[in-house]
This record gives structure tokens, sequence and C-alpha cells, in this order.
């Protein structure tokens, strides 16, 4: 029960309570979150009257979602965020829109998260998650040619992806406002990548189950998915083997991850040192002039190596992707 | 089991000053609170004990348990783990050095003021979140928020999602206690089934939910058209502002800033 408890803090590293962001920092993403929810209202089809009481109940079951959990032998629980796979249900711009009231929701009455931090919340775990989903779910399934088994895939990196920038975005953020990051990112993603495999999972069994029971609701992905394959539910083999892969590659990079951020480290202690740091100020940066962030070098190299280390995960991804479907046009089907 | 929003919410019918409150000054205020809190600077340490007077004043005067909302508000406390590093990166006068392998942690005064400011602050924060959801009903903040321009669909999805959101939880955890039941399991004995198999159960639960949600959500659309439902929902009619509460915001945000402002006059932003 107390690991239990743990386990759901952890996963509650997302959202950040209010005292942690600086007050320009959650300015910022309030602005980047308000622009984007304005743009989701005139996208979701101008919000038809059927669309609200649809939009209201599936943040009520993203809420409900979460709490389905599994137990891991050793203490934790596997849960589901719910970004990736609400996006290749509804749409990134509806599941923005559902995101951003579960999160709010969760800070309104609960207070899981903030509310001068707010903003930032809801762009990390709802509109980065769905959008991040949406792309990389997307992509990966047309890369795979509609194969049954292509849906899991897509389902799992898509789910595991959306978590890391969730976790990226916080982390970044908190650096901004002062913290280290040295510790900042190492622990974040390492705790997420593990995290993530919980969510890709889930995320790709749920997508199967919808696709095979009513595949006229996931319209989206049924029309990148070939006709037999919407039909038949997905093998268990397919689900274990894509479990593989993306453990592989989600140990490879928790493992990197401290490698990664040594450097800046140094970069950082040396600006210190030397006292040049106040002077080394960024044009791009003085849009935030009000705040100095120690370190200006660290943070920025780290982001940059967060950025360029996801790249990496994604183009492996990619490329296995195109190599097992090399593979597979080979076979006769 | 239900989901209960919080052990506060049994005050949420009490009677006081603070529930009779307009929910839009209460949010305005609750706001303007965390906000100046978030403005001041590490180690403000007067101006941070002149916040935390007036809120547990307020909490005093909504005869919510005082002790209560002080621990509820620990809530967002493990994440002061992450805050931790700040006793170790800011540069300062080094009180103790920690030996870590090939790195030396070095932890500086300054750190420590900087890392206990957060952590004060943010558990301030939550208490005063608290107390503005232990005083006011939920529909009354989504009036306050269309109030303050949140956009009507925002509004109306948010209501939807408040009023069903008990409903599905309730078949979460009915669909938990279900898989409870079916699965035996003997103390000291690894229970059954890879991680892979669970997760899989897991997803095709949260699949299951989801069609059991969407096509609620029909059934829902369909019982409000034939009830007249145009697409528009009909919220009461707001009405301004009082001359009172008009002056208890203006009172309230211009204490919090003063508190601000004498901060950063006085101290110069100790630091």
């Amino acid at each position: 029960m107390l690991f239990e408890n743990l386990a759901q803090q952890i996963l509650l590293g997302l959202h950040i309570p209010d005292g942690f962001l600086s007050v320009p920092v959650s300015a910022l993403w309030w602005i980047l979150t308000i622009a984007a929810l304005a743009v989701a209202v005139r996208q979701v089809d101008g919000l038809s009257e059927r669309q609200i009481p649809l939009m209201g109940v599936m943040a009520a079951f993203i809420f409900a979602g979460q709490m389905l959990n599994f137990p891991i032998p050793g203490g934790t629980s596997g849960h589901l965020l719910g970004g990736a796979l609400a996006a290749l249900l509804l749409g990134p711009w509806a599941a923005s829109l559902v995101m951003a009231c579960v999160v709010a929701l969760q800070a309104l009455l609960f207070q899981d998260g903030g509310l001068l931090v707010l903003g930032a919340n809801i762009f990390n775990m709802g509109i980065a998650t769905a959008f991040v989903g949406w792309w990389v779910g997307t992509a990966l399934l047309r890369a795979f040619g509609g194969q049954r088994w292509g849906l899991v895939a897509a389902g799992f990196v898509a789910g595991w992806v959306s978590l890391m920038v969730a976790a990226i975005l916080t982390s970044v953020q908190l650096v901004l406002s002062g913290l280290s990051a040295a510790i900042v990112f190492p622990a974040m993603l390492g705790v997420h990548a593990v995290i993530g495999i919980g969510e890709g999972l889930i995320t790709a069994a749920a997508l199967a189950f919808v696709v095979a029971t009513r595949p006229d609701l996931a319209s989206t992905l049924t029309g990148s998915l070939g006709t037999d394959a919407a039909r038949r539910g997905v093998g268990r083999g397919a689900l274990a083997g894509i479990t593989g892969v993306g453990l592989a590659i989600a140990a490879g990079l928790a493992l990197l991850s401290p490698l990664a951020s040594g450097d800046p480290d140094g970069l950082e202690r040396v600006a210190e040192d030397q006292g040049f740091l106040e002077r080394a100020q960024d044009p791009a940066y003085n849009v935030l002039p009000d705040y100095t962030i120690p370190g200006l070098d660290g943070p920025i190299s780290t982001i940059v190596a967060g950025i360029v280390g996801l790249l990496i995960v994604f183009a492996i991804a990619y490329g296995v992707t195109l190599l097992l479907r090399g593979n597979k046009a080979e076979t006769p089907r | 089991m239900t989901l209960a929003p919080s052990a506060l919410d049994r005050y949420i019918d009490s009677k006081s000053p603070v529930h009779a409150l307009d929910a839009r000054v209460k949010l305005l205020l609750t706001l303007a609170c965390i906000l100046a809190l978030g403005l001041l600077p590490p180690g403000a340490w007067a101006g941070i004990a002149t916040i935390a007077t007036i809120l547990w004043w307020a909490v005093l005067r909504a005869r919510i348990g005082l002790g209560l909302v002080m621990r509820r508000a620990f809530v967002a406390l493990p994440f002061a783990l992450v805050a931790l590093t700040l006793v170790f990166s800011r540069p300062g006068v080094p009180l103790l050095r920690l030996p870590l392998g090939p790195l030396t942690l070095t932890a500086t005064d300054a750190g420590l003021i900087a890392f206990a400011s957060v952590l004060v602050k943010s558990w301030l924060s939550v208490q005063a979140a608290l107390l503005l959801t232990a005083t006011t009903h939920f529909t009354d903040v989504l009036h306050a928020l269309r109030a303050l321009r949140l956009p009507a669909v925002l509004v109306a999805i948010l209501s939807f999602a408040y009023r069903y959101l008990f409903v599905l939880v309730d078949e979460a955890q009915r669909m938990l206690r279900a898989r409870e039941c079916r699965s035996a399991e003997l103390p000291g004995q690894r229970p059954g089934g890879s991680i892979v198999w669970r997760a899989t159960v897991v997803g095709q639960m949260v699949g299951t939910l989801f069609l059991r949600s969407y096509e609620r959500s029909e059934r829902i659309y369909v019982a409000m058209l034939s009830r007249g439902y145009s697409g528009e929902l009909r919220a009461l009619h707001h009405r301004p502002l009082s001359r009172r509460e008009q002056g208890l915001l203006f009172v309230g945000g211009g204490i919090l800033a003063a508190i601000v402002f004498l901060t950063y006059v006085a101290g110069g932003g100790p630091r």
C-alpha cells in the first residue's frame, strides 16, 4: 500500500506544484497553453453541439482510466497518463482539449499540480503528449504499412515518447526556474523512461482492443490499417516482441542520460567560477529578462542534448520500422 | 468505495463568511495569493509570514480545521525531492561538503534558503488552493471561470467532465474490484502473469472503459436532445459584483501587492 502510494507520487512527478516554477516561466507557458487551446477550440469541428458531451465524458474517461493500474513486482505499478491514447482515438486537437480539462480538474479539485503553474502542466501533460503521441503514432502507422502488429508498435512507441516529452518539458521548466540541470534531467528522464513502458503497453493494448471491437470509433486508425488487419485482434507475440525493443531503447536512454548531462554541468561550474555567467546572455533568452538563469550554458545544452536524444530514439524506431517492413515485403501475405 | 474529492469536502456546505463570499472574488484572491508567493524572492521570510498569517486567518474564518488544511497541503511534498538539488547548486557560503565519488556536493547557505523557501511557498500555495476548494462548490468555480472570460465551450466541457467524473471513476473501480476477485494471490508467492500480460489486461480494461464512456456520451447526447438541447448550455445569469465585493477584491489584492512591493524595496531582494 505504501509502495503503491509512492509509485503514484512518482507519477505525479509530472504535476508540478505551485512554488517550483518561477513566475516568468509560469507566465510563458500560460501564454503557450492559451494560444494552443484557442486554436484547438476552433479546430474541433467548431465544437458542434454533439461534441461537447463527448469531450466532457472523454475527459472523465481519461481521469478514471488513470486509476486503472497493474502491479509490477518490486512494489511499483504501471499507470496511464493517456495523452497519446486520447490523441490516437480522438485526434490531436480534441485530445488537447480533453487532456487540458483532465489536468485542470486535477488541479482545481484535488490539488494535483498548482494553479499558477497550471498552464505549464496543461502544456506538458495535455497538449504536448497529445500532439507528440499523434505525430509519432500516425507516422509509425503509415511506416508499418497497415500491419496489425504495427498498430501495437505505434501505440507503444507513441505512449512512451509522449511521456518522455512531457518529462523533458517539465525538466526544462524546472531548470529554467533555477533547479540544477545535472540532477533534474537524469532523474526525471530516468524515472519516466521506465514509467513510460507502462504507458506504452497500456496505450497499445487499449488501441488494439478498441480497433478490434469498434473499428468504426477509431476511424483515424482503421483508415491506415488494412481491412482484415482491423478486424483481427492482436497477437500476444507481437506485443511481447515490441516490448522487448522498447525496453532496450528505454534502458539505453536511461543509462545514457547521466552521461549526456555530465558535460553541461562542467560548463556551468566553469561559468560560475569565472563569473561570466551574467555577461554571457544569449539574445534569444532576453525575451525573459526578469529572472537570472543559473548556468545559462548548462540548461540550454542539456535541452539540446535531450532533444537530440529524442530524435535519435525516434530515428532508431523509424529505422527498425523500415527494416521490419523490408522483411515483411519479401514474405507473401 | 466511491471517490471522495477531498477530506475537506464535508466542509463545503457549512456556513461562514468565506463560504458566503462570491466565487469570483475567492478565485481571484486565491490566484493573487499564489502569485504573490511566487513573486517573493527566496528568503523573504517576513513577506511569506505575512501572507501565511492572512491565509490562516481566512482558514479560521472559514471554520475549517487549520491543522487538517496544513496536513492535507503536504500532498505536493514528494516533489520537494527535485528541489533538493537547489541546496547544492546555488553559489554561496559552503556549509557542508559531501564527497560523492568523483564529485563533491557542496551545500551552501543560499542554497538551503532557496530550498526552504520553495518548500514553504509551495506548502502555502496548496493551502490557498485547498481553502478555495473546501469553501466553494465546483459549479460556482466554473461560473467564476466563465465570468473571467474562459471560453464557454471549455466551461461546458469542464462541467460535463465534472458531472461524469464520479460515474466513470466508480465504473473504473468496479472493474478493478472485478479484477481483484478474479485474481487469486497467495501471500508470499509470486503473483502470476508476466508484466506484458498484466499491461495487456489493463489496456483492455482501459479500452472497455473507453467504449462504455463513448456509448454513454452518445446516450447523454440523445437524452439532452430530447429535452430540448440546442447546442447551448444555459447557465444562471451572472450578477455584477457588489460594491462590497469589489472593495474586498481591491483591498486583498492591494495588501498582497504591497507585501511583494515592500519586500523588494526593503530588502532589495535578500539573497
